[in-house]
């Protein structure tokens, strides 16, 4: 199983990667991840890459090759689009993040397009509402958990196991409020 | 037991295992993890220290070693040229206790100023490198250079690239976390103290050594000939490349002989001679320098070999850059003549957001930017930046990086810029951690030297970029002990700047008048813009903009450019969870509807 996780700087998607390698490692799997650790944390683009299987040679997944996309952004999703092989998944948060350079040159990007985009050109998309979960729940921070709930299906990862998981690896003073927003994911997925 | 661990966090166990006793290091991406982890799980038997500056590092580790215990040193490779001269001399002193030079190379590049490659570093220096191919090798070459380094008495590199450093992967570790015994520090001039004499011995000596170790590599566990199928078109590969060019094979079904280079200097000759002789010609897959091609070129002509020699000498593979298994693909299915799976065509995506990495929402050297640009509005003026987040001041809407080199170097060019162009007001941005790493120095040229500059150090108390690391000025200590905190001001009016003022740079107006002041002095002023980094103190309440009041000027947007601030239906809108407070918008709103 190959997943990219794609988003901006700062929105959690190296937390989300680890959960989904526990997950794998869990189940006996072979794991192998690739992570953005830099400057690129800064508000840049970051992709993680999460590899599981029998037998896994590169951390980085090639292109065509990934089962799943978890695009915590419209326009992030679309740019790793072509990582994602014939008829695989994409879970992606609605919101789009409106870069600085963006409110600069006075864009339009609200995200619109690019949902518009992954609609004609992914079989199986979920979207996934992440404003609201993070509003019902009360953080903005939960959205990548939101996320990986919502992809726990395609994933082929069980919610309880995903919940043992979470819990072995958060602190617990946040896993509560992280099992909500598994929870959450996990529903809106079902609802799309 | 197995644990999934990143590359870094491998090599910091790795070090554990074989017994380290020091470790020391500066920060810098991708190598800060090493460190850190050693930390994590030293026991208090180790002592670790985030030095100054990676010339400190490698002295304080090379003194350890000479006093017998097991040292390691961890830096990035551009860090490396900051230790460079300590290791040159001391690849002809050599040491007692085994001395691994942990250096992260950063193929791409993602987060450096340079591509430069440490296994042509250690050609260079004449010192044995390893380059490991995965989180489990790395883990299991550090015990190896430990041996090898004692085994010889020389400094040992290992050096590691961007994808092993931060790939995670299954590691089988050992928890013996004991420090070699150190037998302390034996006196001998003749070994210790480096003279021209001696290093013409050593020279000789290192000369001669250098192709045992090469011999004793042949049968080292890191390099193999793999002899699949049997074609005569051969690959010889390294480090991450290797799983890509594995990959890349099994995408395209093909099989090729392949030579795994884990060990590139001192270069398994006879094992390199061997594969050459079993094929006819060999496509070499590398990231950064050519050095296993340039190695199998110069065996070709030492034993007149026949073999034909691709790579990135000859444009098959590209000579910068980072690789991907897809990059692999495409030059192995050219090279061995098999077609490329058809990949499924997209369609060209909308016009994508450009998402350059910016200052963060809240930060403080926004402030302080926006205080100098705003002072100086009119005035010539030419901003020299240096390295850390704040080279990030560059980006529009504020462009206030004009130059940028090396750690340290904003202060020194400063003061050539002003000698040839003076009727400018030449500003040296400089963050705490860099002003401690090599920014002193330049103080002192300056005030020697007698020049003519205003200096900015942007003091948010810690080293963000690497992920806020202590410095000396933080009063604290990578084993976590509180140290005598080191006053930036009081360092500078030592080195005797006339003019040094402290200011909080989110008080807008008080940071524009030091400003003023500072461009006003002769010779070298200095100002100091304290504020802590967002990213480690609890944020303030996020502001609001009152809908009534604004009336959609973009003013606080386009000279700001803060991630927080975005424009909805013609007005301005604060992004809540982004949002830290730090009220700068609210001091440049003209309709005062930011509060």
């Amino acid at each position: 199983m190959n997943c990219i996780l794609a988003g901006v700087g700062g929105q959690g998607t190296v937390l989300a990667s680890k959960l989904i390698a526990q997950a794998g490692l869990s189940s006996g799997q072979m794991v192998r991840t690739a992570e953005t650790i830099g400057m690129a944390q800064r508000g840049g683009c970051v992709v993680s890459h999460v590899r599981t299987g029998k037998r896994v040679h590169s951390p980085l997944v090639p292109i065509g090759q990934a089962d799943i996309i978890i695009g915590f952004e419209p326009g992030e999703a679309v740019r790793n689009l072509p990582y994602l092989k014939k008829g695989g998944t994409a879970v992606v948060a609605r919101k789009a993040v409106r870069p600085v350079t963006a409110s600069l040159t006075g864009s339009s990007y609200d995200g619109s397009d690019m949902l518009a985009y992954l609609e004609q050109h992914v079989e199986r998309l979920i979207l996934v509402d992440g404003e609201a979960i993070c509003e019902a729940i009360g953080s903005p921070k939960v959205l990548n958990i939101a996320l990986l709930g919502a992809a726990l299906d395609p994933l082929g990862i069980d919610a309880a196991q995903m919940e043992s998981v979470i819990r072995a690896s958060v602190r617990p003073q946040f896993v509560e409020m992280n099992l909500k927003a598994l929870h959450a994911g996990m529903n809106a997925a079902r609802k799309e | 037991m197995e644990k999934f661990l990143m590359g870094n966090e491998a090599i910091a166990l790795g070090a554990l295992d074989a017994g380290v006793g020091f470790v020391s290091g500066y920060p810098g991406t991708p190598s800060t993890e090493v460190l850190e982890t050693v930390a994590k799980h030293n026991d208090g038997s180790i002592y670790v220290e985030w030095s100054v500056n990676e010339k400190s590092a490698m002295e304080a580790a090379a003194g350890a070693a000479y006093a017998g215990a097991r040292a390691m040193v961890t830096m990035k490779q551009v860090g490396l040229n900051v230790a460079s001269d300590p290791l040159m001399s001391l690849a002809y002193v050599g040491v007692k206790g085994g001395l691994v030079v942990l250096v992260a190379d950063d193929p791409g590049p993602i987060s450096s100023q340079t591509e430069q490659d440490t296994r042509t570093f250690a050609m260079f220096s004449k010192l044995p490198v390893f380059d490991p191919s995965s989180p489990e090798e790395a883990y299991a070459m550090v015990s190896q250079a430990f041996e090898l380094s004692e085994k010889y008495g020389t400094p040992v590199i290992l050096r590691s690239t961007t994808r092993v450093c931060h790939g995670c992967a299954t590691v089988n570790v050992q928890e013996r976390h004991e420090p070699k015994k150190a037998e302390g520090f034996v006196k001998d001039t003749q070994r210790w103290v480096i003279f021209p004499r001696t290093s013409f011995q050593n020279h000789q000596k290192i000369e001669a050594r250098n192709p045992v170790i090469g011999k004793e590599f042949c049968s080292s566990p890191f390099n193999a000939a793999l002899h699949a199928g049997t074609g005569r078109k051969g690959i010889a590969t390294h480090g991450i490349n290797y799983a890509y060019t594995t990959e890349a094979l099994e995408l395209l079904s093909a099989e090729a002989p392949l030579l795994k280079i884990g060990t590139p200097f001192p270069f398994p000759e006879d094992m390199g001679v061997e594969f050459l002789q079993s094929v006819d010609e060999v496509l070499c897959v590398e990231e950064l320098d050519p050095v296993i091609e340039r190695a199998l070129i110069f065996l070709c002509g030492k034993y007149h070999l026949p073999t034909k020699i691709y790579g990135k000498l000859t444009g098959h593979i590209a000579s910068a850059g980072e690789n991907t298994v897809e990059a692999v693909e495409k030059a192995l299915a050219d090279y061995l003549g098999v077609s490329l799976p058809a990949a499924a065509h997209l369609p060209p995506p909308p016009q994508m957001p450009v998402r350059p990495p910016v200052l963060c929402a809240g930060c403080p050297h926004r402030a302080s930017f926006f205080a100098v640009k705003e002072a100086m509005k009119g005035r010539k003026a030419v901003f020299s930046g240096d390295i850390g987040c704040y080279t990030l001041g560059n980006a529009m809407p504020l462009d206030m990086t004009d130059t940028c080199l090396c750690m340290g170097a904003g202060v020194t060019m400063a003061q050539g810029l002003h000698k040839i162009e003076p009727d400018a007001v030449n500003f040296a941005f400089i963050g705490d951690s860099t002003f401690f790493h090599t920014g002193i120095p330049g103080v002192i040229n300056a005030v020697y030297n007698e020049h003519d500059i205003v200096v900015v150090v942007l003091d948010n108390s810690t080293t963000a970029m690497t992920g806020h690391q202590p410095h000396p000025g933080t009063g604290k200590t990578m084993m976590g002990e509180i140290s005598e905190k080191i006053s930036i001001e009081r360092v500078l009016e030592a080195l005797g700047v006339k003019s040094v003022q402290v200011v909080n740079p989110l008080d807008l107006g008080a940071a524009k008048l030091a400003v003023t002041r500072a461009a006003q002095e002769k010779g070298v002023s200095a100002i100091i813009f304290r504020s802590p980094c967002i990213a480690v103190v609890k944020p303030a309440r996020p502001l609001a903009v009152d809908a009534e009041k604004c009336v959609g000027c973009k003013i606080c947007i386009n000279k700001l450019g803060c991630p927080a601030l975005v424009m909805e239906s013609g007005k301005a809108k604060v992004e809540p969870g982004l949002c830290t407070g730090c009220t700068l918008c609210s001091q440049v709103c003209p309709k005062k509807a930011i509060g």
